[in-house]
């Protein structure tokens, strides 16, 4: 054992190794930044090369890539509240705020320190349970995997503020976008309206971006300012480090929560960083500082998703069961240098596992320490006039919705998102909630039917579900506990409203969208039905209550809550959805480019007062570099109604 | 001002497509072929490519650079209407189809708007597929298999149109009393065999000897039949990396005492063939000229020949011998001769047992 342990060593710390962790660190530091990419893009852009390098080194430069796409993809979910991917979305909810607060550099260092130690702490681990792995992943079937999405939705409690019953139908409404198109246990296709687009369903990415980025910018935009309030930027990157200190405990956990549910395959790489921030809410005494700025909410999730990776590696290298996307992409890297998954890799081939997992943990030291460094300089942007900002930041976010399915109805769809995350936020539903919701419908629906045809309704009694079940009750109980102390001591948000009526046409809508589930769940086979029936019933029943509650009581209601009440100080609320929309609206009739530099132009001109040659220069300079981007990385841009019947030249194509 | 830019635009857009026209030559020397993959990085028509990438753009005239792009959704369906649609004809724009490409369209899909049909195959790389059981259920024969009436076989199945339609007609054939969990794909269904919630799973040939080789040799699964493999007159011979194992043709005739024939059996081949036998399709879109089809044709027959590819694809993509030059015809041909009455008799067979609606 020892000689295989300084064997992997040796390789692990040789000049060439190090040279091609590098060389894979950098380019996915580089290309991780850019939100939708997510890293992967880049994997695949090695991956021609990395054929006929020799071992080694092939797999050194994928490693070194694969190790930094979650902590790359901080600096826009921390600095512009974009989830960079799907792996950083509960970063956003109290990173983005910290920001705001112009302390983004703090909560930067705070999640690259987490990132690093989650890295460190996951090779740890699976350095010891890699080779007793194989039993426990055998050991998670569908029973299980399906309790453990229960243990998800039972964070939603916790994390619904405010108001619980706002926080349940959030969830519902999550539970039911995430049934839309085909059935898994039949292949029927619902709530699709005869659109195409729908029997997909839609992607995470668009929803991610639509649900959280969108209203964000909406929101600064309308108070004309920049994204950090104070001008001094704060505590630097020493508090950032030191706030991991203090809460040492809480990222041990959450790395350790990362590192097992990253290696259960099946469930997916975006449910671990959400039961890490819900296990950082249930376990913190103080919970009223949580989405708006509590450091704690930075460090679970950041610590939780580089274990992850880490994690797994492990259903990759023994199964060839990619435990997420960028390792999708690394398993088919290995099998083009020739590595085989499989048993082989704890036993003849354990020295290459331990290389993996190691060069895993270096990579993520690099990774962590380059960001750590830049952090504080990054860190600047905030600082800059949002009306400047913004158009990159739409510009970005489009790019990054059509990188999920290529096709203009991403971009439909992300508007479409991003209007429901805007009165979501407004009429205060809690949107972690909805998302956590949505993460699960799929895998919850699946694993349910599965378990059933498996076994019966007698999986309930399997010893893993009955442990799994009593975690989900001891989560449960606990929340309900701190629920019931912390109602006096969190100061309610103040947002009464005299005028209830948009908020009654709201719970309208989504007391009609159950009723359309209802409809809609009516039309398929039973299989099919019974999951999005049961969401939407218990949706039209919480709805009904709060419609009720709002008659009943008018503005003194529980439920009465609307941010659009006095202030007067901003635009109307669908300007800069109307900007957004027109954009949209221009990809389909000239498409991207066109449509990009015509924004970039008048909306510098107009809403930040540059001057034209200024804002044209900037527009043109957007498209370009973007253009430069999609050319290299083979990535289309969405071509539009002008180009379907007129051939135009580089970069308007 | 808008009238002159229009103009120049218009201007250096005409000079592109003059330029692009005297590329027809054959030579594609400073061009960039896009090879479309209509799946996610990383899964297995994406490697297939990408094993091929390095070798295509080394060996076509010019040496160009090959690059892949990947547009998944609707299980393939998105990126082959992108490619029907949008496709350059000279030769710098490649399709790689796999099983469910050409199934959607064989069954009549209408969210396919594509014709394969009328594309052109350059090669096809072929791939076998072995049905392995529990060995708890005491089968070990095509006889002991006839006599198990009254088993019921759990099989984890990814959906009833995908590949799978191939084993599940099959079984339906062999009469055996199947109940299937759709959702899985075949890693999972591997995993949920190994897990022991199902009984009965199949994989094709390279995953099968590199992850349930162990298992059979420890004892906990039993391989029953391979699929086989397609000789040159389109008889269903034994698999040569499987030689042990009866194809799913013996098989029938040890259960039911004469050859499988009838539509049945005609359906059952075609998806055989456009899911196995010829699984991934290297296309080029209908109005390519023949000039660029032979191009791409002999730069495939060369690829295959180059020293050390053979030892090279056994291990990323499977051991069989790549169907190229004029015998992917053959195989193309037979895939598209599935009749209107056959369509008609599997549509009904689908929706009659899986309630697929068309």
């Amino acid at each position: 054992m020892i000689d295989i342990f300084t064997n992997a060593l040796m390789t692990v710390l040789s000049m060439e190794h190090l040279l091609f962790l590098c060389i894979g660190v950098f380019l996915g530091l580089a290309i991780g930044i850019f939100p939708g990419l997510g890293g992967i893009a880049g994997l695949s852009l090695l991956l021609p090369f990395i054929y006929g390098m020799d071992v080694t080194s092939a797999l050194a430069m994928l490693i070194g890539l694969v190790a930094v796409i979650p902590t790359s993809d901080t600096f826009t979910s921390v600095l512009m509240g974009i989830p960079g991917s799907s792996g950083s979305q509960a970063t956003v909810l109290d990173g983005f705020p910290l920001a705001k607060k112009g302390e983004a550099a703090r909560a930067l260092s705070a999640a690259f320190s987490a990132s690093l130690f989650g890295g460190l702490f996951g090779a740890v681990v699976l350095t010891a349970f890699v080779i007793i792995a194989r039993p426990v992943i055998l050991a998670f079937g569908s029973a299980e995997l399906f309790m453990l999405t229960l243990l998800g939705l039972s964070m939603v409690g916790g994390l619904a503020g405010n108001s619980l019953i706002k926080g349940l139908s959030a969830c519902c409404l999550g539970l039911l976008l995430g049934t839309v198109g085909g059935a898994p246990a039949t292949g029927e296709f619902r709530l699709y309206f005869d659109i195409e687009y729908l029997m997909d369903g839609i992607p995470l990415v668009v929803v991610g971006l639509g649900i959280f980025a969108l209203p964000e910018i909406v929101d600064l935009l309308r108070q004309k300012r920049a994204i950090a309030e104070a001008s001094n930027l704060g505590g630097g990157w020493i508090a950032g480090v030191k706030d991991l200190i203090k809460h040492k405990w809480l990222a041990f956990r959450c790395a350790f929560i990362g590192c097992i549910v990253g290696a259960l395959p099946g469930l997916g790489g975006s449910v671990v960083d959400w039961i890490s921030y819900g296990h950082a809410v249930q376990t913190s005494k103080d919970k009223s500082q949580f989405g708006k700025g509590d450091i704690r909410g930075v460090i679970a999730p950041e610590s939780s998703n580089n274990a992850k990776e880490g994690g797994a590696l492990i259903p990759t290298i023994l199964f060839g069961i990619p435990g997420s996307g960028g390792m999708a992409v690394f398993l088919g890297g290995m099998i083009l240098i020739g590595l085989e998954p499989g048993p082989s890799m704890v036993s003849s081939n354990i020295d290459v596992t331990y290389t993996i997992i190691w060069s895993l943990a270096l990579a993520n030291v690099l990774g962590a320490g380059a960001c750590l460094l830049i952090s504080k300089f990054v860190a600047r942007l905030t600082t800059i006039r949002y009306a400047i900002l913004a158009p990159f930041m739409i510009t970005v976010i489009c790019f990054a919705a059509f990188q999920a399915t290529r096709d203009l109805s991403d971009l439909t769809a992300l508007l479409a998102i991003g209007v429901l995350g805007v009165f979501l936020k407004r009429f205060g539903w809690p949107r972690p909630a909805f998302l956590i919701g949505y993460v699960l419908a799929s895998g919850m629906e699946n694993y349910l039917y599965q378990a059933v045809q498996f076994d019966g309704w007698g999986f309930l009694l399997k010893p893993g579900v009955l442990i799994i079940a009593f975690i989900i009750v001891l989560s449960l109980v606990f929340t309900v506990k701190q629920l019931k102390q912390g109602t006096s001591d969190i100061p309610k948000d103040v947002a009464f409203t005299v005028n209830i009526l948009p908020q009654a046409l709201f719970f309208l809508f989504t007391f009609c969208t159950a009723l359309y589930g209802i409809y809609d769940a009516m039309q398929v086979s039973n299989l099919a039905r019974i999951f999005p029936l049961g969401i939407s019933i218990v949706l039209l029943v919480l709805v009904a209550l709060m419609i009720f509650n709002l008659w009943r009581y008018g503005t003194k209601s529980a439920v009465n809550f609307d941010t659009e009440s006095g202030d007067l100080n901003r635009e109307a609320w669908y300007v800069y959805l109307l900007w957004i929309a027109a954009v949209i609206g221009g990809c389909y009739l000239v498409g991207y480019s066109i449509s990009i530099l015509v924004f970039f132009a008048l909306f510098l001109r107009l809403k930040a007062n540059l001057a034209q040659w200024k804002a044209w220069g900037t527009g043109v300079l957007s498209v370009l570099m973007i253009n430069t981007l999609a050319y290299v990385m083979v990535l289309d841009l969405p071509s539009g109604w002008l180009q379907s019947w007129l051939s135009l030249p580089w970069p308007f194509a | 001002m808008k009238k002159i830019v229009w103009g120049v635009m218009a201007g250096v857009s005409i000079a592109c497509s003059s330029f692009s026209m005297s590329s027809l030559a054959q030579d594609f020397s400073g061009e960039r072929i896009e090879w479309l993959v209509p799946f996610k990085e990383g899964g297995g028509t994406d490697t297939w490519a990408r094993f091929f990438l390095p070798k295509v753009s080394e060996s076509l005239p010019g040496a160009p650079t090959v690059v892949i792009k990947n547009v998944p959704g609707g299980g393939s369906i998105n990126g082959a209407n992108q490619f029907e649609a949008r496709a350059k004809t000279d030769g710098t724009n490649v399709f790689g189809s796999t099983a469910s490409t050409l199934f959607y369209y064989l069954l009549g899909d209408k969210r396919a708007r594509y014709e394969p049909k009328d594309w052109q195959a350059v090669f096809a790389t072929p791939t076998g597929g072995v049905m392995y059981v529990d060995p708890k259920l005491g089968i070990n024969s095509p006889k002991d298999l006839a006599a198990a009436k009254d088993v019921e076989f759990i099989f984890p199945s990814l959906g009833p149109t995908s590949l799978d339609l191939v084993p599940l007609l099959a079984m339906d054939m062999l009469g055996m009393k199947v109940r299937p969990v759709f959702g899985m794909d075949r890693s999972a269904g591997r995993l949920a065999f190994e897990r022991g919630e199902v009984n009965i799973d199949y994989q094709t040939s390279a995953p099968f000897i590199q992850k349930v080789m162990p298992l059979v040799d420890e004892g906990t699964a039993k391989p029953l039949l391979s699929w086989g493999v397609l000789d040159d007159d389109g008889n269903i011979v034994r698999d040569p990396s499987f030689p042990e194992l009866p194809t799913f043709v013996e098989t029938y005739e040890a259960i039911h005492g004469e050859k499988p024939s009838g539509q049945a059996f005609e359906v059952w081949k075609t998806f055989f063939i456009a899911g196995f036998a010829a699984q991934k399709i290297m296309f080029l879109p209908k109005e390519a000229s023949s000039d660029t089809l032979q191009t791409y044709r002999n730069t495939m027959a060369d690829v295959v020949k180059q020293p050390g590819f053979k030892e090279q694809a056994s291990k990323a993509i499977g051991d069989y011998d790549q169907i190229v030059g004029k015998n992917v015809d053959a195989a193309v041909r037979m895939i598209f001769s599935l009749s209107a009455e056959d369509k008609k008799w599997i549509q009904q067979w689908l929706t009659e047992r899986y309630n697929v609606k068309f």
